[in-house]
């Protein structure tokens, strides 16, 4: 109890100062307009975006004005996409580690793509893949792993590569073939630099599929409601559909934490 | 293979030599090695850091390649007797999986060897009884101490019943009283399996306890100075350290060590 206890206080202290902070901002901000008493205040006070937040939440799930629904929407792009950047990501660095002119030609288009921004190139896909006719969630879901693959490579090449001379000797003395230098050693090995790279591809992916509903004149999603509640100033909306955007992304983070402890667990306690 | 199909000699180095590097850069590290290992043997490699004696254990093991001369291991070449996991090899550091817990660990071979489960379990449980760690088959490598880690990586090299153990300074990170107390374990061992054993050290008192012979050699490049017979018989308690015999064997040892080491 006490230990419980010292652990979470700091947590509720900084959370209460961010809070007094927000709220006198809050109130000088909105002071000319008349603060509190407006219905798009400048910057909200934590009680409107909590408000604004619960009336989303508790809006029918067949409402387009439920957060439920549109956050559903955007997890499910963000999903699709982070599960997609999960497989393309392992493979490409499977391929990097293994092909050494992979190293060399693929890792700088890698890193090219990270430097186009998202947001320019969001429409383009969307564009080009309706051309095609894919729409709906499958060019959200591009996008989204589009983002978030970087992390999930850079994170299993360092990975793969990290067993030392003396562990792969000694698989060399037991005359093992490459399937079981990956198989039992360089796998392995790498599980403990892949789940901090799937925590940041995790928000990333949220980041692309929000992104992803911004310029494609999506009706739903999280992306589309920001949008829409910018378009008209709604400033209580934004906020709330801000908030309830990194309650998404604290939720996948969470479904990545989950898997490392199984993990964790099975390894004993250690990764 | 059986043991009858076995040459007499584990190991034949000939004229055995080695360099690293080429051009401007190359640096000799073993000068025309000649040395016979027989079956059942415990020889220890000795000699100040950077007389090859490690490289030496590495060309056995196929891990290094000889640049000129011959090498035999079980009358094949080093690389066949790789591909016939003719040796178990002990590195320096234990080397273990963090991720896989003690019985585990010493089954990686089996696993890779494709033994049947039934069979690898059994052969886990076998090979830590022999190094006395039944009690810690289920945990963790860091929940052990550096000694018992070590203990565990040498249960691994036995696991698969190789006819050859290398084994590279296995104890030089160990203190002393830890490494006292394995060289009786391994003294035992040795015995009781009678496996022809390679070891590499730099430490006098160990290589004569352990020895059945001794090979002192000599920096820059790696030659053999003096081969000692270290004849103290098969009983040996920690105590024969303090005998007059034990105590001659090393003093020629270091000896040895003196009159190989370049005249500063």
């Amino acid at each position: 109890m006490r230990e419980a206890w010292r652990r979470t206080l700091p947590i509720i202290v900084v959370v209460a100062a961010l809070l007094i902070v927000w709220y006198v901002a809050a109130l000088i901000v909105d002071a000319p307009q008349g603060a509190l008493a407006q219905e798009r205040p400048l910057l909200p006070t934590p009680g409107q975006v909590t408000g604004a937040l619960l009336t989303g939440i508790l809006q029918p799930l067949d409402s387009p004005r439920s957060l439920i629904y549109h956050a559903a929407v955007t997890a499910s792009s963000a999903l699709v996409g982070f599960a997609l950047a999960f497989v393309v990501g392992i493979a490409l660095a499977i391929a990097i580690v293994n092909v050494r002119m992979l190293d060399r030609s693929l890792m700088p288009w890698i890193i090219a793509s990270q430097t186009v921004p998202a947001l320019a190139v969001a429409p383009m896909v969307v564009v080009v893949l309706g051309n095609i006719g894919l729409t709906g969630l499958i060019p959200k879901a591009l996008i989204a792993a589009w983002l978030s693959f970087f992390p999930i490579v850079t994170a299993m090449v360092t990975g793969l590569r990290s067993p030392e001379r003396i562990q792969l000797d000694l698989l060399r003395t037991y005359s093992a073939g490459s399937w079981h230098v990956f198989a039992q050693l360089r796998w392995p090995a790498s599980m403990g630099f892949l789940f901090p790279g799937m925590k940041v591809a995790a928000t990333l992916a949220v980041v692309g599929a929000i992104v992803a509903e911004l310029p494609t004149g999506a009706q739903a999603g999280l992306g589309a409601r920001l949008l829409a509640a910018s378009y008209y100033g709604q400033t209580l909306q934004l906020w709330a559909a801000l908030v309830m955007a990194s309650i998404l992304a604290v939720v996948v983070v969470a479904l990545v934490d989950g898997a490392r402890s199984l993990l964790v667990h099975a390894r004993g306690g250690r990764l | 293979m059986s043991p009858d199909d076995l040459t007499a000699e584990a190991v034949v180095a000939r004229g055995l030599s080695l360099t690293f590097g080429t051009g401007p850069e190359v640096t000799p590290a073993l000068d025309n090695i000649d040395l016979t290992i027989r079956r059942g043997e415990f020889v220890s490699l000795i000699g100040p850091s950077g007389c090859g004696k490690t490289t030496f254990l590495r060309a056995i093991a196929d891990l290094e390649h000889p640049t000129a001369g011959t090498l035999l291991v079980n009358g094949m070449t080093p690389e066949l007797a790789r591909r016939q996991r003719a040796y178990g090899y002990v590195f320096q550091a234990p080397a273990l999986y963090p991720w896989r817990n003690v019985e585990r660990n010493v089954m990686l071979p089996l696993e890779i060897m494709g033994l049947a489960r039934d069979e690898r379990r059994a052969r886990a449980q076998r090979n830590l009884q022999l190094v006395g760690l039944s009690d810690v088959a289920q945990r963790f490598p860091w929940q052990l101490s550096g000694g018992m880690q070590q203990r565990v990586s040498i249960a691994r090299a036995l696991s698969f019943e190789p006819s050859l153990l290398l084994m590279d300074e296995p104890f030089g990170a160990l203190d002393e009283i830890t490494r006292d107390g394995l060289n009786l374990h391994l003294h035992d061992l040795w015995r009781t399996t009678g496996m022809t054993t390679v070891f590499v050290t730099h430490s006098i008192p160990e290589a004569v306890y352990l020895s059945t012979r001794i090979v002192v050699m000599s920096p820059r490049p790696g030659r053999i100075v003096e081969v000692i017979d270290c004849d103290l018989g098969a009983e040996r308690p920690l105590e024969i350290r303090d005998t007059p015999a034990f105590t001659a064997i090393g003093s020629r040892v270091r000896h040895a060590l003196h009159e190989g080491a370049p005249h500063a």
